[in-house]
């Protein structure tokens, strides 16, 4: 790919080190998202500093790249992440993805600064500049993806840390409602658009937006345009709250203002906006894009704008005015000319601007009186003459009054408005256009009339007053801009067609207009001036009007959109519970039948080659053992319900298979199959001590008799696929051929199996004694959420139900296992040094160590020995661990790929000549994390059975004749 | 040979699968003990079975039989003693915290009997 895109030097700007790379800039915010959480002990100041300088950062890292921009050049880097899948890791920087990348990080900052001064105390700030950085890194990400698969990759990313932010005040139900609202939603559209993009990725044969971007005729051609087309509108539609699917973003606000500030200004719903901005080239133009992108923006203006104006709370209002405003640039993305790009880039700024400073206004608000709800308030104007200025101001240009920015571009969306030709009618865009218009001005004036005019009043649930700068600086800084830019167009005026030249790709000529405050008197002005004068006047009966409305029935889209969520988990729960009734024993049946009968297909399907091997010769003593491994088997279908006495018959199970080992020349396995043998018996017997001892009938005859006709046939199976399996050899030449030549030259030891494991798989085993580790960690951790949980009054409490023995620590075998011990640690420390060469190893030798430490257990009483447990288990399990891994780490060092053993020979007199191979280093790793998993695990079962009523015995033995008196006599005497 | 070893493995997988669709904790770990003894054997026997050549490198001696199954085979039995003591250590809790050591989740099967009606 990379080749592709350095081909494409046209394109291409050398990344010689002058700007910053694209990469730092997408990765900034994601890994500045671990600062604020870190930073959070260090104080809120510290908290919000540290996120501010992360964005200021990649702001200006963006900004480094801004010559590049306006030089022409479209800035590229990349590398072949996937690219099997057509997954290329490819960033671009050109004027459209600038300005996006610009107004997120741009607006980001001021949010940030916003956001550390609206926080209360009680908020973790942490956690929120976390998300709210994360989801910039997304934002970021999806503007300046070169590959639409990445692009997608950010596009759901945005959706998570958007649920995340939405829902950041968790305590609030509202909160929570409205970030799953917006999540399934927004995710539901995602999932579409992955579809669409899919899609046309296959047409094109690239999932490259600048190859993409450049096959506009083959994308139009193609018979699977319109779906892909639909597809991908849906997850814009979505994203950006179109209508149908408006609804999900006033739900949303109920999250923190500077939340709906920045995902509802500048950043989450433009995402929509951006990507239909970025597939203009090659998706509009149609009249299936024209039909759909205009007549969704232009209902969901006009709706929009009239629902705004009964909303009382002020960020429900400003939100369906957003709503409103993003229906307004989709309309004139769908009419599909150069003059519609051009005034839906110059919106796109305009609106981040005023509604930006509006949202954080309403948060001061919010903030300082208490509450946001319009009919609350009025009379601010003079209690917070700072907030009504830029209140003021920000609303006015959102109406559309000269001299501020949001005329200008309303003033040429009307332009474009009165040409466009919808239905054959020349006049529906421009009325609806002209009646939206009037709704928007009808709300920002009611927003300035109720709120910030009139009476001063008595009854604000808190006394308002101007805040501290933090929180008002940056609204008026967007303020500042609202004014420049509606005084002076001519400023932005190359840079916004820059942008929209980008954006509409070369399809066609940008016209030669000018951003300027007075046109002549055309058509737009008129309606321009109908809009204004339309909405004072709606403001002059708007009690009536509300009567009206409140009167009139009208769906709620909540409701609905509750009731079809319900339906559907309802239909899922029908499904689910049809299948999964809780009845493990059944999924086992079922599971067990559908093996059997695939496993039968493809025997009675496939063909079974000849014999190559002979069988061999049954010897009596093999007879003997199978038979008695058959009748311990079948013993214990018949003896299962006595737990003890079938403990006993695995056992047998168990041991015979250890000396089926021996017999089949395995005797690494078999040594390793009897130490667990015992270590298992010992553990069930442990969990016997708590569970009842028998288990009851319950099941019927039927019952039993078809779960013995599936055993039988899955025995059957198995049998038969083994037989078969045993008379064949799979590979001429087995893999171990290499082991069995190389493992003395190459590993240094004469026992294979061993260096396998240590060495020829190290990697594998090193693997395992991790998982085993775990498991024992695990078990740990499950036995301390037992113990300190409601169980442990009834553990302690437990009455035997059977009769104790009176000696329970008897004198005999506390001598004999304290005896056995040294000769137990000798065997095992030879078992692990012969390992090498001779049957053994780590993890036999492990096995062995823990079954005389097990002893000592068992013999002595538990508090005995655990007093007398120098090192913890966990520790020694991390050591083992350690110890291997700096073991294999160690042969870096000598230049040689992870877990290279070395070994040489040595003789120190009088002894003979031996072997040191730093694979014995590695084997006690495993011998250490062996033994730390083993005794864990036991030790964590013993926890469990210490109770109240027996006390904690210090002494070995309960009968001790070298103890004069009884130990409560000694202690008294002690004490004395 | 091959078919007494063929044979134990089907009567311990046999045995395994009963056990596992017993209605009570207990004989279920059982049977998975089961289960892991004739998977084991059958990971091992895909070495083939050969008597007295042990994998132990003898100079003169040139017939092993093959190291590589019983290699994995080992691990595979530490292995399956952490997995089975967690899940003794899971049914334990659950025995412990419900006084009830049923497998199957009678709360869904009354779930199931609602949604049917």
């Amino acid at each position: 790919m990379r080749g592709e895109l350095s081909s494409d030097s046209k394109h291409l700007a050398p990344t010689n080190g002058k700007f910053v790379s694209l990469f730092i800039i997408v990765a900034l915010p994601f890994l500045g998202a671990l600062l604020p959480g870190l930073m959070n002990p260090a104080g809120r100041q510290a908290c919000g500093g540290v996120t501010f300088m992360v964005s200021l950062t990649a702001f200006i890292g963006l900004m480094t790249n801004a010559p590049a921009v306006f030089a022409g050049e479209v800035v590229q880097v990349g590398f072949n992440w996937i690219p099997s899948l057509g997954l290329n890791f490819t960033l671009m920087l050109d004027p459209l993805g600038f300005f996006f990348a610009g107004l997120i990080l741009g607006v980001g900052l001021l949010i940030i600064a916003y956001a550390r001064h609206y926080l209360a105390r009680s908020d973790n700030m942490g956690e929120f500049f976390t998300y709210l950085l994360l989801f910039q890194g997304a934002m970021v990400g999806i503007v300046l993806s070169d590959n639409i698969l990445l692009l997608l990759i950010f596009w759901e990313l945005t959706s998570l840390s958007s649920f995340l932010l939405i829902g950041y005040w968790k305590h609030l139900p509202e909160g929570r409602q409205g970030a799953r609202m917006a999540l399934t939603v927004t995710g539901m559209g995602g999932l579409a658009m992955i579809g669409g993009m899919l899609i046309l990725g296959q047409i094109v044969g690239s999932y490259d937006l600048s190859v993409i971007l450049e096959n506009r005729e083959l994308i139009q051609a193609d018979p699977l345009y319109v779906p892909a087309l639909i597809l991908i509108l849906l997850g814009c539609f979505t994203k950006s709250a179109q209508f149908p699917f408006h609804f999900w973003l006033p739900h949303a606000m109920a999250a923190p203002t500077p939340v709906s500030a920045y995902l509802h200004s500048a950043t989450m719903v433009k995402a929509g906006i951006f990507l239909m901005a970025r597939m203009w080239p090659v998706l509009s133009g149609t009249p299936e894009w024209f039909v759909i992108v205009t007549g969704a923006g232009l209902i969901t203006m006009v709706l929009g704008a009239v629902i705004a104006l009964f909303k009382h709370d002020l960020k429900a209002l400003l939100a369906f005015s957003t709503v409103s405003h993003l229906g307004l640039i989709t309309m004139l993305l769908g009419t599909g000319t150069a003059f519609g790009a051009l005034a839906a880039m110059f919106h796109i700024l305009n609106h981040a601007t005023f509604k930006a400073a509006l949202f954080m206004s309403a948060g001061i608000i919010d903030h300082e009186a208490h509450t946001r709800d319009i009919r609350r308030l009025g009379g601010l104007r003079t209690l917070m003459p700072i907030t009504f200025v830029i209140a003021t101001i920000g609303a006015l240009s959102m109406a559309g009054i000269p001299f501020l920015n949001g005329f200008l571009s309303k003033e040429m969306m009307l332009e474009e408005a009165y040409h466009t030709v919808l239905f054959d009618n020349h006049w529906l865009v421009p009325a609806l256009a002209v009646f939206g218009s009037l709704f928007s001005a009808a709300y920002c004036f009611r927003l300035i009339k109720h709120t910030f005019l009139g009476p001063v009043r008595h009854d604000y649930p808190s006394k308002p007053h101007d805040p501290p700068f933090g929180l008002w600086l940056p609204p008026a800084f967007l303020i500042v801009l609202v004014v420049g830019i509606g005084v002076a167009p001519f400023l932005v005026e190359p840079f916004v067609k820059l942008v929209a030249s980008a954006m509409i790709g070369g399809v066609y000529e940008m016209p030669d207009v000018h951003f300027k405050i007075w046109h002549g008197l055309v058509p737009a002005l008129y309606m321009s001036i109908a809009a204004v004068v339309g909405g004072l006047v709606v403001l002059a009966i708007y009690r009536p009007l509300l009567s009206a409305w409140d009167a009139a029935p009208r769906p709620e889209a909540k409701v609905i959109f509750e009731g079809l969520i319900e339906a559907v988990v309802a239909i899922a729960r029908r499904i689910i519970h049809s299948m999964h009734d809780g009845a493990f024993t059944r999924y086992a049946a079922i599971m067990t039948i559908t093996v059997i009968a695939v496993g039968y297909h493809a025997w009675s399907t496939g063909a079974v080659g000849e014999a190559t091997r002979t069988m061999q010769p049954v010897t009596p003593i093999a007879v003997a053992g199978w038979l008695m491994l058959v009748t311990a088997t079948a013993a214990m279908m018949f003896l299962h319900r006595n737990r003890l006495l079938s403990l006993i018959l695995i056992g047998i199970v168990g041991l015979m298979v250890s000396v089926g080992f021996v017999f089949f020349s395995a005797p690494d396995l078999a040594m390793t199959q009897i130490t667990v043998e015992v270590v298992t018996i010992i553990l069930l017997l442990l969990a016997l001590n708590f569970l009842p001892n028998r288990t009851p009938k319950e099941s019927t005859v039927l019952r039993r008799t078809s779960d013995a006709v599936i055993a039988l046939a899955g025995g059957l199976a198995i049998t038969a696929l083994s037989y078969h399996y045993l008379l064949r050899v799979a590979v001429v030449t087995p893999l171990s051929e290499f082991h069995l030549a190389n493992s003395y030259k190459g590993g240094g030891g004469t026992n294979v199996v061993n260096v396998i494991l240590v060495d020829f798989r190290g990697f594998d085993t090193y693997g395992e004694i991790i998982v085993l580790g775990i498991a024992a960690l695990l078990i740990y951790a499950l036995t301390e959420a037992l113990l300190n949980g409601p169980v442990r009054a009834r553990l302690l409490n437990r009455k035997p139900d059977q009769p104790r023995a009176g000696d329970m620590h008897p004198m005999m075998m506390v001598v004999l296992t304290r005896v056995l011990m040294p000769v137990v640690m000798m065997v095992g420390f030879y078992i692990y040094l012969r390992g090498h060469n001779e049957p053994g190893g780590g993890f036999i030798a492990g096995l062995i160590v823990s079954i005389g430490v097990v002893m000592q257990y068992m013999a002595s009483g538990f508090s005995w020995a655990s007093a007398r447990l120098r090192y913890p288990y966990h520790g020694v399990i991390g050591a083992g661990v350690l110890i291997a891994g700096l073991t294999g780490i160690g042969s870096w060092f000598a230049g040689k790929p992870f877990m290279t053993t070395a070994f040489g020979y040595f003789r120190i007199p009088p002894f003979d000549k031996f072997e040191l191979a730093t694979a014995m280093a590695f084997d006690l790793g495993v011998f250490l994390a062996v033994v730390g998993a083993v005794m864990l695990s036991l030790e964590s079962f013993s926890r469990l059975a210490r109770r109240a009523h027996m006390p904690e015995v210090d002494e070995p033995m309960d009968i001790d004749p070298s103890r004069d008196e009884q130990p409560a006599d000694d202690a008294a005497k002690r004490g004395a | 040979m091959e078919l007494l070893v063929a044979t134990a493995i089907g009567i311990l997988t046999a045995g395994g699968i009963y056990l596992v669709l017993r209605l009570r904790t207990f004989p279920v770990i059982l049977g998975v003990s089961l289960l892991t003894y004739a998977v084991n054997v059958f990971l091992f026997a895909s070495g083939r079975l050969t008597i007295g050549a042990s994998p132990i490198l003898i100079d003169g001696v040139e017939t092993y039989t093959d190291p590589l199954p019983q290699a994995l085979v080992l691990t595979a039995i530490v292995i399956s003693f952490g997995m089975t003591a967690v899940v003794v250590m899971i049914a334990l809790g659950a025995y412990l915290g419900s006084n009830d050591d049923h497998v199957d989740d009678p709360d869904d099967a009354a779930l199931a009997a609602e949604d049917a009606k």
